[in-house]
């Protein structure tokens, strides 16, 4: 029915909201894949998932712009893209600089805590002092003012039904997909991705089967992290400019993805960034763009009246 | 040496104990079960065995060695799978993926061993990418089994293996059962069904509100007029 509805408003809508949209959605997807594998088998809202997206963006920021410039390096752009190959060098090291401090971070802090039994709900606002901060620190290190990568070209490529896209936007989709696919991978063909589907499912029955809980939980970290890191890159090139504010803000749309999806269900994230992504932009043609959100939640709001339990929910 | 020796175990949950000082004992390839009214703890018994429970005092030594205080995930490499009494399959996972989950410490090749599985639970092998959440309550019970046999275990646990299954279904399962044990495994046992389990059981322990009170082989408790008033009540359980 909501399908329908939607199908139905299309020929009213800006084509261009809706690629963008679904670009956004993209993004939107990494982030919500990770904050739902989290909280499928630590059960806790990474309310800090954001913030990860943010240091994911300053730290390739810091390599594309700072450090490989430094070096010498020549920045030279590649075909159409704003962005030349210094931010494709900058990818995979802001990955892996992500992933080791989220990993770093479940030691210190929510290990201690799950080891002493603390309730969830405490992991969780453990995770808001993460969030809070991880975002001080980043001011601390770059500064508050808006950052940018370095642009290299200002090509918009003109689509029929008058859509405008630049190039960018057909490289982060790219992106997102190549990694959905490789989440996707993992996590049915791998023994350690099994073996995490495993433990979200049943805790205990994992541990007495010998599955390594503290294994799992590392390599969780390791793929929502590195998924986090990737979408705040791709949001910095998608908006164009880096602030320390910007995956604080991204959590509400990654939370609504998650919740109407259904929550631990990595294919409702998808879906639900899908919905989430496209009706935010397209949701521009009538209302101020400030709002976005808010049309998001409400659509979500809307969908859990509905099915309670998310698209992709398990059956209680 | 006996497999097994749980003795004077205390175990509870939070504020409550539920185990007083409860001893087992289990020798090699025997089948032993464990009877008595709901809430007497053996459900808990078994959770402190395999380590998913604290024991509080006493002991729990396998094959000689102190096991107690182990985490789950070493205790399972000793030789000791755990079939809990529900939620013993992991639903989202395909039949094979459960069972390769139960292989999961088993160094190198599992595969030898899931054919193995096939063989002896031929019910799994139709569909073998079917989701577990969406097998009927005697599969379920097959492949739980089946998932803990994948570490080829000396001593298997099983936590009322028939509760819930229609009574066709209740034979097959101790059939199969019965068949493991033949190929050299101990079984210890709790069950609801008592009258099936004990007479296929070498001995029978029978544990009231925490204790053990009875300890003999199974078809004397079977035959015990007091135990078959208060425990066993009719064979309609």
């Amino acid at each position: 029915m909501l399908v329908a509805l939607l199908a139905g408003l299309l020929p009213f809508v800006k084509m261009s909201l809706v690629v963008n949209g679904l670009v956004l959605a993209s993004i939107i997807g990494l982030g919500a894949i990770g904050l739902t594998l989290i909280y499928g088998i630590l059960n806790m809202a990474n309310v800090a998932h954001g913030d990860y997206m943010t240091l994911g963006a300053y730290v390739a920021l810091f390599f594309a712009g700072t450090l490989i410039p430094a070096l010498g390096a020549e920045g030279g752009g590649i075909g159409p893209f704003t962005f030349g190959y210094p931010l494709l060098v900058a990818m995979p090291l802001s990955i892996a600089a992500v992933a080791a401090f989220a990993v770093a971070v479940d030691r210190l802090i929510y290990r201690r805590l799950r080891e002493r039994g603390v309730n969830v709900v405490l992991v969780s606002m453990a995770s808001l002092g993460v969030a809070i901060a991880l975002r001080g620190l980043v001011q601390l290190i770059w500064s508050g003012d808006v950052q940018r990568l370095p642009r290299e070209s200002r090509e918009v490529w003109r689509l029929p039904m008058d859509v405008r896209v630049p190039p960018d936007s057909l490289f982060i989709a790219v992106v997102a997909i190549a990694l959905v696919a490789a989440t996707y991978l993992v996590l049915s063909r791998t023994k350690m991705g099994k073996a995490m589907r495993a433990t979200a499912d049943n805790p205990d029955l994992a541990l007495v089967s010998g599955i390594s809980t503290q294994r799992v939980i590392q390599w969780t970290w390791v793929m929502g992290a590195a998924l986090a890191a990737t979408a705040g890159v791709l949001l910095a090139v998608f908006q164009a400019n880096i602030i320390p504010i910007m995956g604080w803000k991204f959590l509400i749309p990654l939370f609504a993805a998650v919740i109407l999806g259904g929550v631990g269900s990595p294919y409702g994230a998808l879906a639900g960034a899908l919905i989430i992504g496209v009706t935010m932009e397209v949701s521009t043609q009538w209302i101020n763009p400030s709002y976005k959100p808010a049309a998001a939640f409400a659509l979500m709001l809307l969908v859990l009246l509905m099915r309670p339990r998310g698209l992709f929910g398990p059956r209680q | 040496m006996a497999l097994l020796e749980a003795s004077e175990v205390v175990a509870g949950y939070g504020e409550t104990e539920v185990l007083h000082g409860v001893s087992v004992v289990v020798d090699e390839g025997e089948v032993v079960t464990i009877i008595g009214p709901n809430g007497c703890g053996k459900s808990t018994l078994m959770k402190a065995v395999v380590g998913l429970v604290r024991v509080r005092s006493g002991g729990v030594a396998f094959r000689g060695a102190p096991i107690e205080g182990l985490p789950p995930e070493r205790i399972v490499r000793t030789g000791l799978c755990y079939v809990p009494q529900t939620n013993n399959v992991f639903p989202s996972l395909t039949i094979r993926e459960n069972l390769e989950m139960g292989a999961f410490v088993r160094e190198g090749d599992y595969r030898t061993r899931m054919d193995e599985m096939f063989a002896l639970f031929p019910d799994l092998t139709r569909q073998p990418n079917r989701r577990a959440g969406s097998l009927s309550g005697g599969q379920r019970q097959m492949l739980a089994i089946a998932r803990a046999l994948m570490l080829d275990p000396v001593l298997l646990l099983l936590d009322e293996p028939s509760a819930g299954l229609a009574p066709a279904m209740v034979s097959t399962v101790f059939e199969r059962i019965r068949e493991v044990n033949r190929a050299g495994v101990a079984v210890l046992l709790v069950e609801q069904n008592a009258w099936e389990a004990l007479r296929m059981s070498d001995r029978g322990y029978l544990l009231v509100a925490g204790e053990s009170r009875l300890e003999a082989a199974g078809r004397e408790l079977l035959d015990d007029p007091d135990v078959a008033r208060l425990y066993l009540g009719g064979r309609a359980t």
